[in-house]
């Protein structure tokens, strides 16, 4: 039976991968309760656990995944709207190709931070900057993805649509699209990762709600505990994203060789 | 009827592929091209599906001049060139157009049976082999029915024992509606089982040489003596064709004419 012992087999790499911060949360745990270690900086699991919990349960913690999760969305849809077309033009285009693609690319070599105070001075505080920082983020590998892909079709299987005469939208629909289609999901995937880092900048610089907003919070009023709470949940919000859109985009490359499965 | 006349191909780069081709393959007749490697075979047959544009020259097809690819004419290229996201049926089918499902389905069927894949038309294409792959690629070019058939040296990737059950296969679905077929080989065995005519091919620039007609019945018997005397025939063409008896090298000539 392979398949029971590699369901064994994983896990046990799950119990050993989950030892180490179980251990390390135990024994701070213990160490915070025998009085050993203050826990004021570093607040014990069961408080960190304690202070998500209130925040669920008064719906706070919603109202700022909500807030958190709107903005990575839209942010992702258009910056992953702006990549696909740049990265399909350029590809497509020699002459936008030459005009656009060296000032993208240099714009690329900006660490996407950079931008913050010049995005601040030129569209305030409120929603506009903090969507626009994430889709300058979500943009980038978008657009590298897109059109890497569309330059390395396979000519050979361009052929075979001109042997079969596929009119140019057929050619788009039945040859281009699928062969570009995996490069295009590992972009929007790399993209949306890091809609969830940029979106963390985003509302560092200044929001009502928010995770972010949570965790800058917590420092001003001296909460360790709400700023873990506030990464935990972070974390948990961007694995979650990430394994969701692995979970839908699957079924569109079935017919690939590589092991996509391990996440 | 396939016709090519005066065909030449000169190469962006200055290459002259091909010079002054011309050939009549009659309908149903299959005609084996045969020629070393560089000699301009691939860019007939390419000239020919309309793939790319001849120099000068021309190619019709019944009548039908051809520049563009042709609904008529069928390729099957060296690799099987299978669609890798479509289904091994679906790949089967992809030239068909405007068919009824059910039409759809039964013809693919046909063809998956006749080349021996009639289980595996639910499968990808990397889950299959490389003769299994290019099998797919045989019916797929069968499939829409073309009245000419061009193969580029379909089975060379292939070990021997594969490529004996595909000729076979070929000649059967060839059997069913009898298009002319244009195949490329390097193989003289292949070349003596599935031709009616072979032609030999020279380089630089190409051109036709002698032709070879097989006058043998199908299914033609491997180690009967007449179809070792059309090798023997084909041999000695390839070897007349490699050592031209005219091109004899005259030293003195050639210090003429500022070789060194
Ligand atoms: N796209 C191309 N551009 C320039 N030269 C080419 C091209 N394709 C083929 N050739 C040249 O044309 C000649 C014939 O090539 P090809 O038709 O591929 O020969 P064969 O199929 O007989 O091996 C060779 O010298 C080859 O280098
Ligand atoms: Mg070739």
């Amino acid at each position: 039976m392979p398949s029971l012992r590699q369901g064994g087999q994983a896990g046990l790499a799950l119990a050993l991968a989950l030892a180490l911060p179980l251990a390390l949360a135990a024994g701070w745990e213990m160490a915070v309760d025998t009085g050993a270690a203050s826990g004021r900086l570093l607040p014990p699991p069961s408080r960190i656990g304690a202070t998500l919990w209130e925040l669920a349960a008064s719906g706070d913690l919603l109202v700022h995944v909500e807030a958190t999760l709107i903005r990575v969305g839209l942010g992702f849809l258009f910056g992953a709207a702006a990549g696909i077309l740049m990265g399909t033009a350029v590809a497509m285009l020699p002459l936008v190709r030459r005009i656009c693609d060296p000032s993208l690319q240099a714009l690329r070599a900006v660490p996407s931070l950079a931008w913050v105070p010049l995005f601040i001075l030129w569209f305030g505080i409120l929603e506009t900057p903090k969507i626009l920082l994430i889709a300058v983020g979500v943009f980038f590998p978008v657009y590298v993805g897109v059109s890497g892909a569309i330059a390395s079709v396979d000519r050979k299987l361009v052929e075979v649509g001109r042997i079969y005469r596929l009119s140019r939208g057929a050619m788009a629909r039945r040859i281009l699209l699928p062969a570009i289609l995996p490069a295009t999901l590992v972009g929007l995937r790399t993209g949306l990762g890091l809609g969830f880092l940029f979106v963390v900048a985003a509302e560092l610089m200044g929001a009502s709600e928010g995770l972010g907003y949570l965790l800058v919070d917590g420092q001003q009023l001296g909460k360790p505990d709400q700023i873990l709470a506030a990464i935990i949940a972070f974390a948990l919000a961007g694995k979650l994203a990430d394994t969701l859109f692995v979970v839908l985009t699957r079924p569109l490359t079935r017919w690939q060789d590589t092991v996509r499965e391990s996440l | 009827m396939l016709t090519v006349d005066a065909l030449s191909k000169t190469y962006a780069d200055g290459t002259q592929a091909l010079s002054g081709i011309g050939l009549s393959v009659a309908p149903g007749e299959i005609v084996a091209l045969i020629g070393g490697s560089g000699c301009g075979k691939t860019t007939l047959l390419r000239l020919i599906a309309g793939l790319d544009r001849a120099s000068d020259g021309t190619v019709t097809v019944d009548g039908e001049t051809v520049r563009e690819p042709h609904p008529r004419i069928g390729v099957v290229f060296q690799e099987p060139r299978l669609l890798p996201w479509l289904s091994v049926a679906d790949n089967v089918g992809f030239g068909l157009a405007g068919l009824a499902r059910s039409e759809y389905r039964a013809r693919v069927g046909r063809a998956l049976e006749r080349v021996g894949l009639a289980e595996h038309g639910g499968r990808w294409p990397r889950e299959l082999s490389g003769g299994q792959q290019q099998r797919v690629a045989i019916a797929r070019a069968f499939v829409p029915q073309p009245r000419v058939l061009l193969l580029d040296e379909p089975f060379s990737a292939l070990d021997a024992f594969t490529r004996r059950g595909l000729h076979a296969q070929l000649l059967d679905l060839w059997a069913e509606s009898k298009p002319t077929i244009l195949i490329v080989t390097h193989d003289v065995g292949e070349a003596v089982t599935l031709a009616d005519r072979v032609v030999v091919m020279r380089p630089r620039p190409g051109r036709l040489d002698e032709t070879v007609a097989i006058r043998l019945p199908r299914p033609r018997d491997p180690v009967s003596a007449r179809y070792e005397e059309a090798v023997r025939r084909v041999m000695a063409a390839l070897d007349r064709s490699l050592h031209p008896p005219v091109a004899r090298r005259d030293p003195a000539a050639e210090v003429r004419a500022g070789w060194w």
